[in-house]
């Protein structure tokens, strides 16, 4: 190296830090630039697809976000997604309100559990639900995201007074879960994360309706 | 409170830093051989992780808005500094402590645990609050696994085990063990 | 200009007398966490090859421009700077394997295995040499991802590259591709390895004892 002779003066060790640092900031910006829109349409496409398939007919989907208690509509540019908390409208190819998408989030077996589910505003109930992130037991608990009898058991829910989770097969009621054996523990905390969304967003859903009906 | 008891506990054993998500794994192997030396180290991470949790959160509030993709660059230089200037200033403030921790800093300042744990709290976006609670549950966390690691293997040193398990063979080993043992932890608070 | 036995010397031996994970122990992290399929071991390798001989290839044509002092600096500058690029590009074009490694992408950055060749081999040779180095190490480090995920897809999940190869009455052990399989499968493999070491030794040291006799 030539740098062996000794006594690279401070100017040179900064002017090399700092061409260092120039041309890596050129590369990122660079490749920032051409990589996010991909990004952006990439996520925005993975949550589409699953508001339309937890809401039922929906083709479109309008996000809101919570701001000062009350709901107001998210002024996306492009396809940018909100980052705080948010719920998204969905909408048929007619745009008629059909539901509602519900991001929820919660403490699961291993790790925390991220879903979203519908909601149906007009007979208050849920109408599908997706888990969108987890970390469950591989054979067990994991069957929380593919086992078909589970997830039937979120197409016509209803939610009042809330939702309950009951044991593999017993289910009688219309707010009852059947829970999968062998993953009882994730079955319950699908059951709690839909609850805890409930009860943030549905006061503020039915107060957004309001307000829209009468503008 | 129970979402902050809930991330503290699931950093700690449920999701382990080192035992599930494979962070820290070069201290773990390299100075577990003894309790005392792996319980320093395991302080003088907590002490790390705090700094790097509060780093974090700085640089993704006020720095990192609107430059997401200096996030790795940035974490790394400015944990990297930050610590340096702590280290600093615990040898002039109290030398006693330097002498406990301070051969362990610089060790572990680029250590895959700490910028792991800027990412983690990044991806989930944690609060303030949350974060200090993540770093305080991932540092226990190390440090818990350290000091079991160097418990057993102080015992195995002892043992007659066949030369072909000896080494890294049977620290991997039990670390498996450990791991697996660790599974059982889940479910701690999702139950009811 | 670059002498061909050293080139290849220089090439070969990451792939198995110094292979980055089965005998320098280095980025256990990534070879770790990731490897529950054998795909994820393939990305994992692809994204650290990048990363490697890109930075490799940078350090060692600048070796002579960096004062020693900042080198260090200079190479996690470097690194940090590909690994980036590589985050960016999987997350725009691979999204589904972006979200299966997460974070262990940007973990790349305090691989050892990386700052170790640059401080060890890149900053000190011609670019041939260099080259050589790092695709050698990455292509041991991919294939050492691969084993590992390779044993424990097989026989945590029945799979292979997601292809099912045993029948239906096949019970997972599914503990293969939660983390105590990690741990344990490369126990076991260093096992293997001592043991195939030391009956190849003792086998040589008889062959020794007969030309001696």
């Amino acid at each position: 190296m030539a740098s062996d002779k000794k006594g690279a003066g401070p100017f040179r060790l900064i002017a090399t830090l700092g061409l260092a640092g120039l041309f890596s900031g050129l590369v990122l910006v660079t490749v920032y630039l051409a990589t996010q829109p991909l990004i952006l349409e990439n996520q925005a496409k993975a949550l589409e697809a699953a508001i339309y398939q937890v809401v039922p007919g929906s083709e479109t989907r309008k996000a809101y976000v919570v701001e000062d208690g009350k709901l107001v509509p998210f002024n996306a540019q492009g396809n940018n997604l909100p980052s705080g908390d948010a719920v998204f409208a969905a909408l048929d190819a007619q745009g008629k309100l059909v539901g509602f998408g519900i991001p929820s989030e919660g403490a699961g077996f291993q790790d925390t559990i991220k879903l979203i589910y519908g909601y149906n505003p007009e007979n208050k109930r849920v109408t599908g639900m997706q888990v969108l992130e987890s970390r469950e037991t591989p054979g067990l608990g994991d069957k929380i995201i593919k086992d078909l009898n589970f997830l039937s058991n979120f197409e016509n829910l209803a939610i009042e007074p809330e939702v309950v989770s009951v044991a593999a097969g017993s289910k009688k009621n219309e707010n009852e879960v059947d829970s999968i054996s062998g993953a009882t523990i994730s079955s319950k905390a699908i059951v709690k994360i839909i609850n805890s969304g409930n009860s943030k967003y549905l006061s503020l859903i039915s107060a957004l309706m309001e307000s829209e009906e009468k503008p | 409170m129970g979402n902050l008891l809930w991330i503290f506990a699931s950093a700690m054993v449920i999701n382990n830093f080192t035992l599930a998500y494979f962070l820290g794994l070069c201290p773990f192997f390299g100075v577990s051989k003894k309790i005392d030396t792996a319980f320093r180290l395991g302080l003088a991470n907590i002490f790390v992780m705090t700094i790097t949790s509060v780093c974090a959160w700085f640089l993704n509030n006020y720095v990192l808005i609107h430059a997401p993709y200096l996030r790795v660059m940035t974490f790394i230089v400015v944990i990297a500094s930050t610590v340096q200037f702590v280290e600093m200033a615990i040898k002039k403030l109290s030398p006693a402590l330097f002498k406990a921790l301070g051969i362990f800093l610089p060790l572990i300042t680029t250590n895959c645990a700490i910028l792991g744990l800027a990412l983690f709290q990044t991806n989930r976006g944690y609060s303030f609050i949350e974060g200090i609670s993540f770093a305080l549950g991932a540092g226990a966390g190390l440090t818990l696994a350290l000091v079991l690691m160097a418990g057993i293997r102080e015992e195995a040193e002892i043992s007659d085990l066949p030369d072909v398990i000896q080494g890294a063979a049977q620290a991997f080993l039990i670390a498996g063990i450990l791991s697996l043992a660790f599974m059982g932890f889940a479910g701690l608070f999702s139950g009811a | 200009m670059a002498d061909q036995s050293k080139l290849y010397r220089e090439t070969v031996k990451g792939l198995w007398k110094e292979n980055p994970v089965f005998i320098q122990l280095l980025g256990l992290c990534p070879a770790l966490a990731v490897t529950n399929s054998a795909i994820n071991g393939v990305a994992m390798g692809g994204a650290t090859t990048f990363v490697l001989v890109g930075s490799s290839i940078l350090v060692s044509l600048f070796r002579n421009l960096i004062p020693k002092q900042v080198r260090i600096t200079s190479f996690i500058i470097t690194i940090a700077t590909f690994v980036t690029v590589a985050d960016l590009t999987l997350q725009a074009l691979l999204p589904a394997i972006h979200k299966e490694l997460g974070a262990f992408i940007a973990l790349i950055v305090v691989n050892c295995l990386i700052l170790g060749r640059q401080e060890a081999f890149a900053s000190r040779n011609k670019l041939p040499y260099a080259i050589g180095d790092a695709a050698g190490m990455s292509v041991g480090f991919t294939f050492a991802l691969v084993i590992l995920g390779g044993i424990r897809e097989i026989l945590g999940s029945g799979t292979l590259f997601g292809f099912p190869l045993f029948g239906e009455s096949f019970e997972p052990w599914v503990i293969m591709i939660l983390p105590p399989g990690g741990f344990l499968t490369l126990g076991v493999l260093l096992i293997i390895f001592a043991q195939f070491k030391k009956s190849r030794a003792r086998k040589a040291l008889v062959r020794l004892e007969k030309e001696a006799a």
